[in-house]
């Protein structure tokens, strides 16, 4: 070791040590995530409702599927985020109709379309920062906070409009709203989800920010000693959320051709069992938004093939809710299993236990030999909470 | 009550060993405690201390070798198993139930029943005055076990396994976290533990202790046995160089460093409650070494300086610029590190791989045009990781699973991939092994010797003495006193660690 401080020194340095970057080549990282388990359940469950219910191989259905999912898919980017941190925001589908309900009665007073869409936008940026002022500021849990809000909001949203609808909006945005790319089967409105797609995928994944929310999800006072501005990211993640619901907001009303204050009714609870069921840890610091995407498109796409064989709405909860418990459950219990398999000493205990597809066949690689006795597994320090 | 007679064979290893996949954790692990005796077991970090005691707990099931209680193989499946023989663990930090009274915690699971079924309180409450009138140690039974020291926690612990009645009791690092008051007490009830024919084991990293306190020790080293002696045969050299399999020449390498201009200033730095009108330098170049008790407020003072808590009054400066308070992003951008004292909750994220933890601290300046890629950060963890040697086969291993001087090792490469001007260290050793204890002095004299300004806190005093250019001694928040390298002896130290007057800067 000759200077530790300065870099130019290393290159002439000899490296005591040579590490691999990864246990296990790319490809089975990527093929054993949870993301891609997601993705192949949504591709077996297009391919069997295709072979088995009526109707549902129609470009048709797809076309429906994404209207319909498209609030969903919308507020669920941002919700991620808030839950990676720690954190939830229930008043997601509140902030829908309060911007559902500004819009419309907004243009209904003679405001011109686009500076009602703005308005709205802005209620939702407001609902945001409210949250987050309560949660960062003043120091609340966000579940408690946000069931509070998530009252608050709907209670405005009701009593802006009462019982009444605003059903009519120009039929150019009514019409785009509800329309396709081109001569494509799918809805214009993927093109806006497309572009926030992929903002967010970039923000959370390959950005300092996105480093950040996963360290405050998995450890908020290690965060806090690297220089993480946890309240702020917190705050900002927050408004996130109720602009993109103002938004997803905006567009039902346009969908639906109609501003109420019961619109998206209970959708919360939809976005967030998409989120938990596409592998993100309910506990925060784990989770990504590709495998996200795919939850949202598998719950829509039961719903759907429920729905054209004639099942009722009340079945459709059912098995959308069994599949969130038995996901949810599923991955406690294989973390459970693999972590008492780690305690007995089965396999080898450096291996990352988050995977759905790495039931611990004890991958060992050659590399991993004999060199690191003395290292990581003797003397973890106490892992038995 | 423990009734076999002194000198009988209480627990027996012999070649006992574990693997974890193709990690041999323990090769060939032997250890023979008889009762009436307190028996020190010594190792670095990864000679396979943790694990052993996980299979006396029940918590490991051996693969190979025999295990023996009072002269009886056994084989335990759970750790409830063995503590129905009387083998009882004493962890480094207990895992109490916070809400729960002091009695309810000793009563867990097994509380006396009265008529009908009910528990029967005033049993358990004279039980457990009892306990503690027995060990001569003043907890209330009926206070919360919230809010007690971790050396109370112990003692609730202890008397948890005297009534149990456990005839082996297991301390594993009890005093890393004590203060030397609690340390002589704890000792105190040990001694009386072992008068009573009780078998204790007992591990720790510092000699003073083990030299003081038990009577026989067993060395390991890299998974297997290495020696068994009366503690009067051996001296702490020739233990240090079994632990090691080396001769330790200098435990504290310090080098003599050019001492520069003032790097950080705290002036003034006051929180009301916890330190008052702190005023300290350190110059580049130079290690002053931050003494006192535990909680003294040492902590405190470094953590509001980078920003974590907040105080009341006073200035932070690096290099003659002020640091803004409550904002470490802005006190990393300016200069300084801090490689806290709670490894494990602040300094790493476990449930993360090493590199992000590596380049945690510096995610913003590895990023271009906004942009950050993995691969970026796998180049820099590498560099750090290799420089620092720490000691994992792969990059994107959890932070989690490594050794505690491992741990550290990754926390100070984070830290120093900032390439700061100040480093501040918090008990940079605390738990680790002499062989990388040696390795962390000598990372920090070097750091020194390029220049850096070093502001290391430590509760050891050989470390302190050993290590800093300049000594300040914090009593109850305030600067006690400041001592040259020439002055700073044990007793000048700890004179002004503990008694404020008289001591003169």
């Amino acid at each position: 070791m000759t200077s530790l401080i300065h870099p130019s020194d290393t290159s002439t340095q000899q490296r005591a040590r040579t590490y691999r970057d990864h246990q296990r080549p790319l490809w089975q990282r990527v093929l054993f995530s949870r993301d891609v388990a997601v993705w192949a359940a949504l591709v077996v469950v297009y391919l069997y409702a295709s072979a088995t219910v009526p109707f549902f191989d129609r470009p048709i259905t797809i076309t429906y599927l994404l209207l319909d999912v498209a609030p969903i898919l919308l507020i669920a980017l941002p919700m991620t985020l808030v839950i990676i941190t720690g954190e939830i925001d229930l008043s997601v589908a509140s902030t829908v109709a309060l911007a559902s309900v500004s819009f419309g009665v907004l243009y209904d007073k003679g405001a011109p379309i686009v500076l009602a869409a703005v308005a709205a936008l802005l209620v939702g940026v407001v609902c945001g920062a409210f949250n987050g002022f309560l949660v960062t500021v003043v120091g609340l849990p966000s579940l408690a906070v946000t069931i509070g809000t998530l009252a608050l909001y709907r209670g405005i949203a009701v009593g802006l409009l009462g019982t009444t609808a605003i059903t009519d909006f120009p039929d150019g945005w009514t019409d785009w709203a509800r329309g396709r790319i081109g001569e494509s089967d799918i809805p214009s409105i993927m093109i806006p989800f497309a572009v926030l797609a992929i903002a967010f995928i970039i923000l959370l994944h390959f950005t300092a920010f996105g480093r950040g929310v996963y360290a405050i999800g998995l450890s908020e006072g290690a965060a806090r000693f690297s220089g993480i501005r946890v309240e702020r990211t917190k705050l900002i993640l927050f408004v996130l959320a109720g602009a993109v619901s103002a938004l997803a907001g905006i567009y039902y009303t346009l969908r639906y051709g109609s501003a109420r204050g019961d619109n998206a009714n209970g959708m919360e609870l939809q976005v967030i069992a998409a989120v938990l069921l596409g592998g993100v840890s309910i506990f925060g610091g784990r989770g990504a938004l590709p495998g996200v995407i795919a939850g949202v498109l598998l719950i829509g796409a039961i719903g759907s093939a429920l729905r054209l064989a004639d099942q009722t709405a009340d079945v459709i909860n059912i098995v959308t809710g069994l599949l969130l418990v038995v996901s949810v459950v599923g991955s406690s219990v294989l973390g459970w299993i693999s972590s008492k398999r780690r305690r007995r000493g089965a396999p080898e205990p450096q291996h990352d236990s988050t995977g759905s597809g790495t039931t611990g066949s004890g991958q060992t690689e050659p590399g991993n030999t004999l060199t690191d006795t003395d290292g990581p597994v003797g003397e973890r320090e106490r892992d038995d909470r | 009550m423990a009734t076999a007679a002194p000198g009988t064979v209480a627990l027996e290893l012999r070649d006992v060993s574990k693997t974890f996949g193709q990690v041999v954790a323990l090769s060939s692990g032997s250890l023979t405690v008889t009762t009436g005796s307190i028996h020190a077991l010594v190792g670095e970090n990864g000679a396979g201390k943790s694990t052993m005691v996980k299979i006396i707990a029940g918590l490991y099931r051996p693969d190979g070798g025999t295990y023996a209680l009072f002269g009886e193989a056994v084989d335990f499946r759970t750790t409830a198993e063995a503590k129905d023989a009387g083998i009882a663990v004493i962890y480094q930090e207990p895992t109490l139930f916070p809400d729960l009274s002091v009695t309810e915690n000793i009563f867990m699971g097994r509380q006396p029943r009265g008529r009908l079924g009910r528990i029967d309180r005033k049993a358990m409450d004279t039980e457990a005055r009892a306990l503690f009138a027995r060990l001569g140690v003043p907890i209330d039974p009926e206070r919360p076990a919230d809010g007690l020291s971790i050396a109370d926690q112990q003692i609730i612990e202890i008397a948890k396994a005297i009534s149990l009645d456990a005839r082996v009791l297991i301390m594993d690092e009890p005093t890393a976290a004590l203060s030397g008051v609690e340390v002589e007490r704890l000792m105190t009830i040990a001694r009386a533990l072992r008068d009573e024919g009780r078998a204790l084991v007992f591990i720790s990293h510092r000699f003073d202790e083990v030299f003081s306190l038990c009577d026989t020790i067993t060395v390991m080293r890299d998974g297997a046995y290495v020696s068994t002696d009366r503690i009067a045969d051996v001296t702490v050299d020739d233990i240090v160089r079994r632990l090691v399999g080396r001769d330790v020449d200098d435990l504290y390498p310090k080098q003599e460093a050019e001492i520069g201009e003032v790097v950080l200033e705290i002036s003034g730095l006051t929180r009301a409650g916890l330190f008052h009108d702190v005023d300290l330098q350190v110059r580049r170049g130079e290690i002053v070494g931050l003494a006192g008790l535990v909680g003294a407020g040492r902590s405190e003072i470094v953590q509001a300086a980078f920003g974590v808590d907040p105080y009341d009054a006073g200035t932070v400066k690096v290099n003659g610029k002020k640091v803004p308070p409550n904002d470490p992003a802005a006190a990393i951008r300016l200069g300084i590190a801090l490689v806290p004292e709670d490894r494990r909750k602040h300094g790493l994220v476990l449930d993360s791989t090493i590199t992000r933890n590596i380049t945690m601290a510096i995610r913003r300046r590895l990023s271009r045009a906004g942009l950050l890629s993995s691969g970026a950060e796998v180049t820099t963890a590498r560099d750090w990781a290799s420089r620092l040697e720490v000691k994992t086969t792969t990059l994107d291993t959890l932070a989690g699973t490594l050794s505690g001087g491992n741990q550290q090792k990754v926390v100070l490469a984070k830290w120093l991939s900032t390439r700061p001007d100040v480093l501040i260290v918090d008990e940079p050793t605390r738990g680790i092994d002499v062989g990388t204890k040696a390795e962390v002095h000598r990372l920090l004299s070097e750091l020194a010797g390029e220049g850096m300004a070093v502001l290391m806190i430590s509760s050891e005093l050989p470390e302190v003495l050993g290590m800093a250019d300049r000594v300040v001694v914090v009593h109850e928040g305030r600067i006690t006193a400041e001592l040259n390298r020439e002055d700073a002896t044990p007793e000048a130290v700890m004179y002004a660690a503990t008694n404020t007057q008289g001591a003169s800067a």
